[in-house]
């Protein structure tokens, strides 16, 4: 179980929490291609090492935050 | 005392192969195997990163079922099954092929609703498949408790009585000895390290053991896909997760057919050396670490014992996990890559074993006519683009 640091609550059990994925995402604006789009809702990055993402503390106080996470070690670091 | 005789050889990479697999997993092994046996290419190399069927393929639950919802999973799903029906025979090799039948069980009325169209799904597609109400499941597995004061109460199974579990073990074998003696080169401490691209087609791969020329690339990676996909400047909508997986000691036989259940991330079945074999849900996270969270193991264990109060006592041997790519839409992407002579076979999430040969035999025709096989074409990677995705998260979900 890994221990997750919610920039409310503190270091707090993993399974308190939601994962949401890659962080910084934004909705694509303007005209969008058919590719653009699909990208946007399906291509996501998926490095093996450090990744940005989000969690969303949802047994807790309900914040949504993104934190670093390395995908071999497992270790946090929590973003500003 | 003698060593056995090895069931292949362990050659060096020649410069290069008209076909060049990364992978040495069930997938590569069978891709290599039909592309000798099907299509007469033999220049052909697997190149491994580290042993042979030591990824996922060793750390899998073995269940083999063809009980899809869509048309195009069913297909491809089911000519897996049809192959696996004559795989020991061909192989000359006992790969433990066991139709003993996988129970999915239905815990509310959702899950009945779903259960009872995909049986009317798999009959119109040829496949078989049988609802059971709660009696009958009762009777076709006695150990599961079905009463109505179960925590997780049995409405109703469907049945596929030609689905089973294999050796996994065996398949690799025998498959890496079918492709070796067609002359297949299978490397084994072999990392591809970038690939050589020269107007738009991939003309080599660079590996820990040096540059090997090669007509087409095939990816067959499984998990670490995304990372060989990004050293080609490819994105793939694949994200890896850790599946975890455990055995107990083993015991007399107990359970003679495969029971699953989505809703609470359970299935399991009696290897025939005696252990249980029990699969877990992915854990939610990114990762290429290869363990999970204890908490995944007791929330399925805890799962498991509701629904077979009879292993309260039993003892878990070992747990570990594998790396596995999910794709949006829970099925595979087979074919062609914007990369010309780059082809990817990958996506099938947590139940890659079951399409073994399935996967092999089309991935080689694919590449054998530098087009998508009949069977493989709705998997393209477009799909994502036009929108014409094949959702099996209710047959696949995370329970295999």
């Amino acid at each position: 179980m890994l221990l997750i640091e919610c920039p409310h609550c503190g270091p707090r059990d993993e399974n308190e929490f939601h994962y949401g994925g890659q962080a910084g995402i934004a909705y694509p604006t303007g005209e969008v291609t058919d590719a653009e789009w699909a990208a946007y809702v399906f291509l996501r990055d998926n490095p093996k090492g450090w990744f940005r993402e989000r969690w969303f503390h949802v047994h807790g106080c309900r914040t949504w935050f993104a934190a670093e996470r390395h995908t071999v070690t497992h270790e946090i670091r929590t973003l500003p | 005392m003698s060593h056995p005789d090895f069931l292949w050889r362990n050659p060096d990479p020649r410069p290069a192969y008209d076909v060049v697999i990364v992978g040495g997993g069930g997938h590569g092994l069978a891709t290599a195997y039909y592309l000798a046996k099907n299509h007469g290419i033999t220049n052909v190399a697997v190149l491994e990163r580290g042993w042979l069927a030591g990824g996922n393929m060793a750390r899998n639950t073995t269940i083999i079922r063809s009980n899809y919802l869509w048309d195009e999973s069913a297909a491809i799903y089911e000519h897996s099954l049809k192959l696996w029906e004559g795989l020991s025979e061909e192989l000359d090799y006992d790969l433990q092929f066991s139709q003993r039948g996988v129970l999915n069980l239905a815990h509310n009325l959702s899950d009945v609703r779903e259960g009872r169209r995909r049986v009317n799904a798999n009959q119109l597609n040829g496949v078989d498949a049988e609802w059971l109400d709660p009696d009958e499941v009762k009777k076709f597995c006695p150990i599961l408790n079905v009463s109505d004061r179960a925590r997780y109460p049995v409405m109703g199974a469907t049945l596929q009585r030609r689905a089973g579990i294999a050796k996994h073990d065996h398949v690799a074998w025998a498959l890496a000895r079918a492709a070796d003696a067609y002359g297949v080169d299978l490397i084994q401490g072999c990392e591809v390290t970038g690939f050589e691209i020269t107007g738009g087609r991939v003309t080599a791969v660079e590996t820990s053991r040096g540059r090997i020329a090669a007509g087409k690339v095939a990816l067959a990676a499984a998990g670490h896909t995304s990372v060989l996909a990004e050293r080609a400047g490819i994105r793939l909508p694949l994200q890896s997760h850790p599946l975890q997986a455990l055995v107990s000691e083993l015991l007399e036989p107990v359970l003679d057919c495969v029971v699953m259940s989505n809703a609470v991330h359970v299935y399991v079945s009696q290897a025939h050396k005696g252990e249980l074999v029990m699969g877990a849900g992915i854990d939610a996270y990114n990762s290429y670490g290869q363990r999970g969270g204890v908490h995944v193991i007791e929330a399925q264990m805890a799962a498991a014992l509701e629904l077979f109060p009879i292993f309260s006592r039993v003892r878990v041997l070992r747990t570990w996990a594998g790396i596995v790519d999910v794709s949006p839409d829970a099925s595979p992407v087979i074919g062609p890559t914007p990369v010309e002579g780059l082809y990817v076979n990958a996506g099938w999430g947590t139940g890659g074993f079951k399409a073994t040969p399935g996967s092999g035999w089309v991935y080689a025709d694919t590449l054998a006519h530098d087009r998508p096989h009949p069977l493989a074409e709705p998997f393209g990677l477009e799909r994502f683009t036009t929108g014409a995705l094949i959702d099996e998260h209710g047959a696949a979900a995370v329970a295999h």
